[in-house]
């Protein structure tokens, strides 16, 4: 397989989710090769150099399929150290600054939900899954935004009054929803 | 056509030094093919919400209207009777009565509504048929799983002339995949011309709607509607890198 069709592969699994560069593509497999993971066939006739994956290069690809991800890995979160920094920064609402990521991640939610609604390719399993992905990392991101949003509530609130007829109710009804989640 | 307003919605309860204000000032509309979801933290206002827009409950400030119809202007009984005709509810459990059948739970409020048994069966099957439910009509909810039920509960809330319908987290209770086969399903009776009110805490639930407004401390903060363009999305960092 040469470079133009690993790309293509690559793209139909992720359902275009993660577009490549091309020039990423023979970066990579430069390297490949480099290490011993694929080696380059005879070109063809139109020019186009194909690679074949090595017997290495299968034990390594099996090996990065049962290891699993590190995140220790990842960049630096972004989102995490705006919060922290605006806790310390005289002026902002950080309450507001959780609001305004919540609703864009929410939009986004709400895009790749319909996109998935609306798909014609219901057979696509790949390409569900990894939208699926990318919902399941927004929902996550969501989840810590309200528990951002509880701690800072938590954290400016005085003591609770005593409870009020009028207050119960509400109180009680969420109250049981809670306990049954 | 929009089917359910909130106009500048207050509801206090209590007086005085103990009121507590759990809605203040809410405005909002609902169309018709429309699926609008309620968030916010516990105590934020949404069920006061949710019980305000079905009638249950009446605002001490402010209007709600349901097809046209002011709710604070009919009585005791024309308000009943607009419940049954007009709005569907579905909660998270609960939901129907068990020493009925699907089918008699969803012919319920028509025939409390002096609909005839026959027709009322016959407009309970055809919706269950719409949530994929053929053929489970002489079942009881005890011999149906979670998500059947909860489907019969969305069949029951849109039944007959029923156009809106107000949902507490319907899909709580269930896993993952059952829970997205049930929005699933409701999202295309949205499409076909049914308002929703859907409550939840779960992001991944209020997606589904086309609409999401944030309560807290009873006030609407924040509305978030879909983008433009979202095939956009899948290409900027912000989305798939």
């Amino acid at each position: 397989m040469y470079g133009y069709q690993l790309r293509a592969t690559f793209e139909e699994s992720t359902g275009g989710t993660w577009p490549l560069n091309i020039g990423q593509v023979y970066t990579t497999l430069s390297r490949l090769e480099r290490d011993e993971l694929v080696r380059p066939l005879a070109e063809s006739g139109t020019g186009q150099l194909p690679y074949e994956i090595t017997d290495s290069g299968r034990a390594e690809l099996a090996m990065w399929f049962a290891t699993p991800l590190s995140h220790g890995d990842r960049p630096r979160d972004e989102l995490a150290i705006k919060l922290a920094l605006a806790l310390s920064t005289p002026g902002v609402d950080v309450s507001v600054v959780v609001q305004a990521q919540r609703a864009a991640t929410i939009r986004k939610m709400q895009e790749y939900t319909r996109l998935k609604y609306s798909t014609d390719r219901p057979a696509d399993l790949a390409w569900k899954l990894v939208v699926d992905a990318m919902v399941f990392q927004a929902e996550a991101e969501v989840r810590w935004l309200d528990h951002c949003e509880a701690s800072l509530l938590r954290h400016s609130s005085p003591p609770m009054p005593k409870k009020t007829p009028g207050s119960a109710h509400e109180a009680e009804n969420e109250a049981g929803r809670e306990a049954t989640r | 056509m929009t089917i359910l307003e909130l106009r500048a919605v207050h509801r206090v309860h209590g007086a005085g030094q103990t009121a507590v204000h759990a809605l203040r000032g809410v405005t909002l509309t609902v169309g018709a093919g429309e699926l609008l979801a309620v968030m916010g933290a516990s105590g934020s206002g949404k069920s006061t919400l949710l019980n305000l827009a079905g009638g249950l409950d009446r605002p001490t400030e402010g209007d709600v209207v349901v097809n046209g119809t002011v709710l604070g202007g009919c009585s005791r009984r024309g308000l009943a009777a607009l419940r049954r005709q007009r709005i569907g509810y579905v909660f998270q459990d609960l939901n129907l009565l068990s020493s009925l059948t699907a089918a008699e739970n969803v012919a319920l409020p028509l025939e409390l509504d002096g609909m005839k048994v026959r027709t009322a069966r016959r407009l309970a099957q055809e919706a269950l048929c719409e949530m994929d439910l053929e053929g489970y009509g002489p079942r009881f909810p005890d011999e149906m799983s979670g998500g059947q039920q909860q489907r019969v509960a969305i069949a029951r809330a849109l039944v007959g002339q029923r156009r809106l319908m107000l949902a507490d987290e319907p899909t709580g209770a269930l896993d993952s995949q059952t829970g997205e086969a049930v929005l699933r399903l409701l999202r295309s009776k949205v499409d076909s011309g049914a308002a929703v009110v859907l409550v939840t805490h779960e992001a991944r639930h209020a997606a589904w709607a086309d609409r999401v407004v944030f309560l807290r401390d009873g006030l609407i903060v924040d509305t978030s509607g879909p983008m433009d363009q979202p095939e956009e999305l899948l290409t900027t960092p912000g989305g798939a890198e």
